[in-house]
């Protein structure tokens, strides 16, 4: 027994505690061993994973990963730098920590220990990381969709290649400008209502439809040069282009921007693939986040149960733990916002509670949920749901009164802030509703769309901002527009449609040069 | 089943192409941020990385995000004392919120700070002044260093071996690995003396002890003559070169008519010959003197800092260097060099006396005297007597400065002796 039992959270008398190891020091072979062990309880409760592969690397190689957002081979761009001194400034005053890990959904999946990292801590990452997010990674619907795990890191390592061979051949510069400009545009370059089809005639007929289209326009503008006919071309054309308004910006651009060169298009397409790789973690961090911690927390848990980690351990642990998950309320200096590995781990810990031990109250809200095997029912959650609507599915009554959750209205129109719901009989439905809406990328991020294309006059591009709650555009719009002028080779306009469907122009721009 | 990789050796600096495609997008800003770090610093200050700080707008990766206004839903955690219905007063600095709101009125962005390594901060202070490659690239280098030995260690390279200090090693350690036995043998050997002397040298007793004097004997013949850990090296480390010292004398006119500019280009001018002597020196004192109608001594906050209404008389700075060296630096044991910089403002009658002070008194116990005049739209009454010297010495270099880039002609000749 450890002589510290009596600091020590009540544990169940287990006949004899065989903890894996005592000191704080890891080794390689304890990390094995820990790993092993982990890996044991977790398929102990059917986690399924991709195969793990776990890398020991230094603090500078952790802020390298840092800056190129997890990426183990990422092109060259300065803005990779910026970052990369910003982290090391404030790591090396102590500002921030590192993140313990860092994770990538890729197969085999890597997951990265630093080595100042004491053992507890190692585990603790082992079990967050490679259990933890690679079993959410593999399961979850939008990760299952929207990337290929098996073909990422060649895909990287393609694009690096591609990227440097543009860099020698046509100078940084010109590579430099163009990765500017869609990076800028990143977050509009992903489908978000479009899923991708499996291959199938229809189509590849629609496909070689597009492609003929594309032809067209080309050659139309062509015959625009010779001397007018009798009949107006534009007569017998299409009457708009594009046809429906095309919500993927840069695969618009990298498909029909007519002076881009073969190679620019084969970039914007790179950061197209890529914007649409980190597109579901985007959509899933509360969920993401929450579900690794869950499970660190019940796999460590477990352990400790079976007496395979000392006291000591534990303690060490659930200091961390406990730090990673509070939430300081709205009016603490420190608030940033939901913390969401406070919400998600809150969340899936309080979905184990309403199957096992559930309140009338949880009778009444999730009748279907209460009493059922949580396992399934957190299996379940997690493979079919985005932040968005998981909240929307099960933020419990408990937890709002818990988080002490409450709505705001900030309405230009009102001189005041109104307080629309609070955690009360009355609000949880609202709150919960304007919570779920919060994680919804579409009204987080201004809806744009490529509305038209003027392809008979002056070829330029129209693009239409659909205002969500009569919120306009920010400040930054001008610059934005300069990029997408730049890749699209003529004017570009940007114009927002209010709530009435009344068309405001905002903002236009020529090309450069 | 878990792959465990150790990453920890390879691929270090994975970010450095990065940080100098940084530092490059970045040139004009960080180029002035230095600027302006230069003023900030002392003289003799270049040995250092800077910290640079850009605004962060200027760097700012612009997105497609909200501007404020319209009607937004906020969600926020531990409520107090609101209940629905409730009417509050807007908050000063916004509630947040939003997320990708932001606070595009400005407040609270920080500046983007972060540390220029010593060789980067030399670049960019080297870039205004247009020196040659080479030159840059002597200046930037590390001075070079002489072997010198430091004692011994037990680790080195084999051509270090230091035969005789691990023979010593290797005696010492035989006795003492063989003492213990040693002093068995004795023993045992006493013991069969005696008992060959009481006649019982054929006994089991004897055999016995004649057995173990052979295996003692053979135990101290196993203690090896040269071990590994015998071995010394001779321990060499790197001193710097330079062994000598030098003086530099800084003469700074501070009358009326010397502005922050002037004073700005003077500082620079000071600066690199500074940088230059350290290449050359180990140990440089560095003497300011700043003169308008009467020459004083100051510490180096105060001869750049203030200024002084009047005229100019340049000969008492002249004079004042003049008796310095005799008192503190006996040009038999300090090189001495000088640096002027002046706009060229000199009474009349001063300037003839300058000329005589320098060919007389000065320049033969100086190795080189540097002058710059500054932002003089025409060469004033010193430069003309001035140039009278430079005509008579070479040991005298003289310069007309409009921008940064003139300075470094006045060094040229240095280098030159230099390369010789």
């Amino acid at each position: 027994m450890e002589p510290d039992t009596a600091i020590a959270p009540p544990a169940p008398q287990t006949p004899a505690r065989q903890p894996i190891s005592e000191g704080s020091e890891w080794t390689f072979e304890l990390i094995d061993t820990y790993d092993r062990e982990i890996a044991r309880v977790a398929a102990h409760y059917g986690l399924d994973t991709y195969p793990n592969q776990i890398e020991v690397i230094s603090s500078e190689q952790m802020i390298d990963a840092y800056s190129s957002v997890g990426m183990p081979v990422g092109y060259h761009h300065w803005s990779y730098g910026k970052h990369f001194l910003s982290t090391q400034k404030s790591y090396k005053r102590g500002q921030m920590g590192l993140a313990y890990e860092i994770v990538i959904n890729s197969s085999p999946c890597i997951a990265y220990l630093m080595e100042e990292n004491t053992l507890t801590m190692q585990a603790l990452v082992i079990a967050h990381a490679a259990y933890g997010h690679n079993s959410f990674f593999k399961g979850n619907y939008l990760f299952r969709t929207w990337t290929d795990a098996e073909g990422i890191l060649d895909y990287l390592v393609f694009a690096r290649n591609f990227i440097a061979e543009c860099e020698q051949r046509h100078g940084e510069e010109a590579v430099e400008e163009l990765l500017d400009s869609c990076h800028a545009l990143m977050s509009l370059g992903v489908d978000r209502y479009k899923r991708p089809a499996r291959l199938s005639m229809a189509k590849e007929q629609a496909r070689q439809a597009e492609r003929e289209a594309y032809l067209q326009s080309q050659v139309n503008d062509l015959w625009r040069t010779l001397p007018t006919r009798q009949e107006d071309p534009r007569a017998s054309q299409a009457a708009r282009f594009p046809a429906e308004p095309q919500e993927n910006l840069l695969y618009f651009i990298e498909k029909h921007a007519p002076r881009l060169e073969p190679w620019q298009r084969e970039i914007v397409r790179i950061v197209r693939k890529i914007a649409q790789y980190f597109y579901p973690q985007r959509q899933t961090q509360v969920m993401n986040e929450g579900w690794a911690t869950f499970w660190h927390y019940t796999l460590l848990n477990r352990l400790y149960e079976e007496g395979r980690l000392t006291d000591g351990f534990m303690m060490e642990f659930l200091q961390s733990h406990t730090n990673v998950v509070y939430q300081p309320p709205y009016h603490a200096r420190f608030y940033n916002g939901l913390n969401p590995y406070a919400l998600g781990f809150a969340m899936f810990t309080d979905l184990r509670r309403i199957c096992e031990s559930p309140s009338d109250e949880d009778r009444r809200w999730f009748p279907e949920l209460a009493g059922s095997d949580w396992v399934k029912s957190l299996d379940f959650a997690m493979r079919n749901f985005k932040d968005e609507s998981f909240i929307a599915q099960y933020l419990s009554p408990k937890l709002i009164r818990d988080f002490k959750l409450f709505a705001m209205i900030d309405d230009d129109r009102d001189d005041k802030l109104e307080v629309a719901a609070i955690h009360d009989d009355a609000g949880y439905r609202a709150v919960r509703q304007q919570l779920a809406e919060h994680y919804n990328l579409g009204n987080r991020e201004p809806n744009i769309q490529v509305y038209a294309v003027d392809v008979f006059g002056d070829r330029s591009l129209t693009l239409r901002h659909t205002m969500h709650d009569r919120r306009p555009l920010g400040e930054s719009t001008s610059e934005m527009l300069r990029h997408v002028a730049r890749l699209w080779g003529y004017p570009v306009r940007i114009e927002s449609v209010d709530e009435d469907g009344a068309v405001l122009p905002v903002d236009e721009c020529a090309p450069p040069g | 089943m878990s792959q465990l990789v150790d990453r920890r050796l390879s691929g270090k600096n994975r970010s450095a192409v990065n940080r100098q495609r940084f530092l490059r997008r970045f040139k004009a800003q960080i180029r002035k941020a230095a600027r302006e770090a230069v003023s900030g610093r002392k003289v003799t200050d270049l040995e250092r990385g800077e910290k640079i700080s850009i605004p962060s707008k200027d760097l700012s990766e612009p997105i497609f995000h909200h501007g404020p206004g319209g009607r937004r839903n906020i969600v926020l955690p531990g409520n107090r004392e609101f209940v629905s219905g409730d009417r509050i007063d807007r908050p000063e600095g916004q509630g947040g919120g939003g997320g990708s709101g932001g606070s595009p009125d400005g407040e609270g962005m920080d500046d983007f700070v972060f540390e220029l390594s010593r060789e980067e901060f030399m670049d960019y202070f080297f870039q205004d002044l247009a020196l040659p490659d080479l030159v840059k690239k002597q200046l930037a280098a590390v001075p070079e260093v002489k072997k010198a030995r430091a004692g011994f260690v037990s680790q080195g390279n084999p051509s270090n071996l230091h035969v005789v200090r691990s023979m010593k090693q290797a005696i010492g350690r035989r006795l003492a690995m063989a003492a213990a036995p040693r002093d068995a043998l004795r023993e045992a050997e006493g013991a069969l003396a005696e008992l060959e002397a009481q006649g019982r040298g054929a006994s089991a007793e004897a055999d016995a002890l004649r057995e173990d004097i052979a295996a003692l004997k053979a135990r101290i013949a196993a203690v090896p003559f040269l071990d590994t850990w015998d071995l010394r090296y001779a321990n060499r480390v790197d001193q710097p070169t330079p062994s000598s010292q030098a003086v530099m004398f800084c003469l700074l006119d501070v009358s009326g008519s010397m502005d922050e500019n002037r004073k700005s280009i003077a500082k620079r001018f000071f600066m690199l010959l500074y940088l230059f002597l350290t290449k050359s020196y180990e140990r440089i004192d560095v003497v300011f003197i700043r003169h308008h109608t009467v020459a004083r001594e100051v510490e180096e906050e105060e001869f750049f800092s203030s200024r002084e209404s009047g005229g100019t008389v340049v000969s008492s700075a002249l004079e004042l260097m003049h008796e310095i060296i005799l008192a503190r630096y006996p040009s038999a044991n300090w090189n001495i060099y000088a640096a002027q910089a002046s706009d060229g403002d000199n009474w009349d009658d001063d300037s003839p006396r300058c000329r005589e002070l320098l060919i007389q008194k000065i320049l033969p116990l100086v190795q080189y005297f540097a002058y710059v005049e500054i932002e003089a739209e025409e060469p004033q009454s010193l430069w003309h007597h001035y140039a009278q010297v430079k005509a008579m010495s070479p040991r005298f270099a003289m310069q007309r400065i409009l921008t940064l880039e003139d300075i470094y002609p006045v060094f040229r000749e240095l280098f030159q002796k230099k390369a010789a």
